[in-house]
């Protein structure tokens, strides 16, 4: 006679999950913000790991930045030029790259790019019990290679994202001296001439905000891997999708708090 | 500091002393009631078919798991009841050789040999550090291998360098988890020969979980044998094994190609 024991869910099997992901999600993010501001503090591989997310992603931010600023540019001239209003291509280019698109770049491809290696190696080293050796030998996991991370994105990403919004406006630039004979300064002094200090708060504040979620989301899905080889390539790629998707959900509630700013 | 009184005990020459331990995952249980003692400077090998629960004890034991139900008391402390600092006091003096070794694969030899002395004691020179490293290297045999990466060491050589891992906070308490698992007689010999020198040397006392009669037989004071989450039978080899249990007898005669 076979003993069956079937578990029991409060609500259904997807939804409990959904909810336990949930609450096992803000336990670890919690348990960030109390590790953080406790000793040691690990400094070294904090700049360690910041130079690792820097330089790993620098490449790809300065190709992706300057072919967005160029391929903005080109399609924007056409509607101005159909007003009239060339002259504001700069400005309007200045608008769009320092409160949107550089920022928000930086964070996609850095969410694939970091988010899926941090992802891949906190998972390798779970499944091959790489953090249960730190543990036995009192060294407290969390601490070294979850908060190094999230900081370390925390600190990059922005620097990332600033210089990711220089090189599409470098890359505007081109464009739009090929067109027309303009100086360098005076393009990024109407690039700027319609930025108020908000817009680069709001920027700021945005890039640290999509640094630290790329940093816990990729973190979080590699230190809860399971199932071998096949969890390390399933927490990498969630890390990936779960980082992007809250970077939108993110951009959409920081613009509407920084709107509500704007006319307070 | 009365925390850390209550849980000292006085337990006679015993460094780990295990009363009524259950532990379940889920609706799986695993072990059902262990009663063990390890004694000072002792080696006890525990014995028993893969998924029996071996791995799960030397995990408890170092506070990796946490029991539901029962007593682990180890160097005088209740470990389930450590928390923080005094945990991590407690595990400088338990060295843990994983089954697949877990060696820091970011690291070189040197530097996984390195990291636990240089985070857990920030004050060390670099020479005490160097010297350290030596000394650990020589002890399992492979000093030429310092700068190499992980993966480019043999099985047997990455359970030797993971051995030397913990040697280097001079363990009290040695855990090795199937440490001849995956290698070949010879490197095996290597390997048994290399916990014995540990005993000797280091003057440790372990609990070795295997499967290998020939490791648990060369290297076990005493032998555990665990069939499914509880222990059947303890004490020296031949005793162990001089019984009608057929489960056991089944067990000798696999390992030994009666």
């Amino acid at each position: 006679m076979y003993n069956y024991k079937t578990k029991k869910y409060i609500l259904s099997k997807g939804l409990d999950d959904y909810f336990t992901g949930i609450h096992s999600a803000y336990k670890f993010t919690a348990l960030f913000f109390k590790e953080v501001f406790k000793r040691p503090f690990h400094l070294r591989e904090v700049i360690n790991q910041s130079f690792e997310v820097g330089l790993k992603s620098l490449a790809l931010i300065s190709l992706t930045g300057f072919i967005v600023g160029i391929v903005f540019t080109k399609q924007s001239r056409p509607s101005l030029e159909d007003f009239g209003a060339t002259s504001w291509l700069p400005s309007l280019i200045g608008i769009a790259i320092i409160k949107a698109l550089g920022p928000l770049v930086t964070a996609l491809i850095c969410a694939g790019k970091v988010g899926s290696s941090i992802g891949a190696e906190l998972g390798s080293m779970k499944v091959t019990e790489q953090i249960d050796a730190m543990e036995v030998s009192a060294i407290n996991p969390f601490k070294y290679l979850v908060v190094t991370r999230v900081l370390a994105t925390t600190i990059a990403i922005p620097v990332l994202a600033l210089y990711c919004s220089f090189v599409a406006l470098y890359g505007s630039y081109i464009n739009v001296h090929a067109e027309e004979t303009s100086s360098i300064i005076s393009f990024y002094q109407n690039a700027f001439k319609t930025i108020n200090f908000l817009d680069i708060t709001t920027s700021v504040v945005k890039t640290i905000v999509y640094g630290f979620t790329i940093g816990i989301v990729g973190c979080y899905k590699g230190y809860n891997a399971t199932q071998g080889t096949r969890g390390v390539g399933k927490a990498a790629n969630q890390a990936v999708v779960l980082a992007m998707f809250l970077i939108f959900v993110e951009e959409v509630i920081i613009v509407q708090i920084s709107n509500w700013f704007r006319y307070f | 500091m009365e925390k850390l009184k209550q849980h000292i005990i006085d337990k006679d020459e015993s460094v780990i002393s295990i009363t009524g331990l259950y532990k379940s995952f889920g609706d799986l249980e695993v072990l059902k009631g262990i009663d063990f003692n390890l004694l000072k400077g002792e080696n006890v090998a525990v014995l028993g078919k893969s998924g029996t629960g071996k791995s799960v004890l030397i995990k408890i034991i170092v506070g990796l798991l946490k029991p539901d139900k029962g007593e682990v008391v180890v160097l005088g402390k209740h470990v389930d009841q450590l928390q923080g600092k005094e945990l991590d006091a407690m595990r400088l003096r338990i060295g843990f050789s994983f089954q697949n070794s877990a060696l820091y694969d970011s690291m070189n030899v040197y530097q996984n040999l390195a990291f636990p002395l240089t985070m857990n004691f920030k004050n060390l020179s670099n020479k005490e550090v160097k010297d350290a490293v030596e000394e650990v290297i020589e002890a399992v045999g492979l000093k030429e291998k310092l700068k190499q990466m992980p993966s480019d060491l043999s099985g047997g050589q990455r359970k030797r360098i993971g051995i030397a891992r913990t040697l280097i906070l001079k363990p009290e308490i040695m855990l090795y988890d199937e440490p001849t698992s995956g290698l070949d007689p010879i490197t095996s010999a290597e390997i048994i020969e290399l916990i014995n020198d540990v005993q000797r040397e280091y003057n440790t006392s372990s609990v070795i979980i295997t499967h290998d009669l020939t490791c648990a037989k060369n290297t076990g004071n005493r032998i555990a044998m665990m069939f499914e989450g509880k222990f059947l039978k303890l004490g020296k080899f031949d005793e162990v094994f001089d019984t009608d249990n057929e489960q056991m007898k089944g067990f000798f005669n696999y390992n030994f190609i009666q």
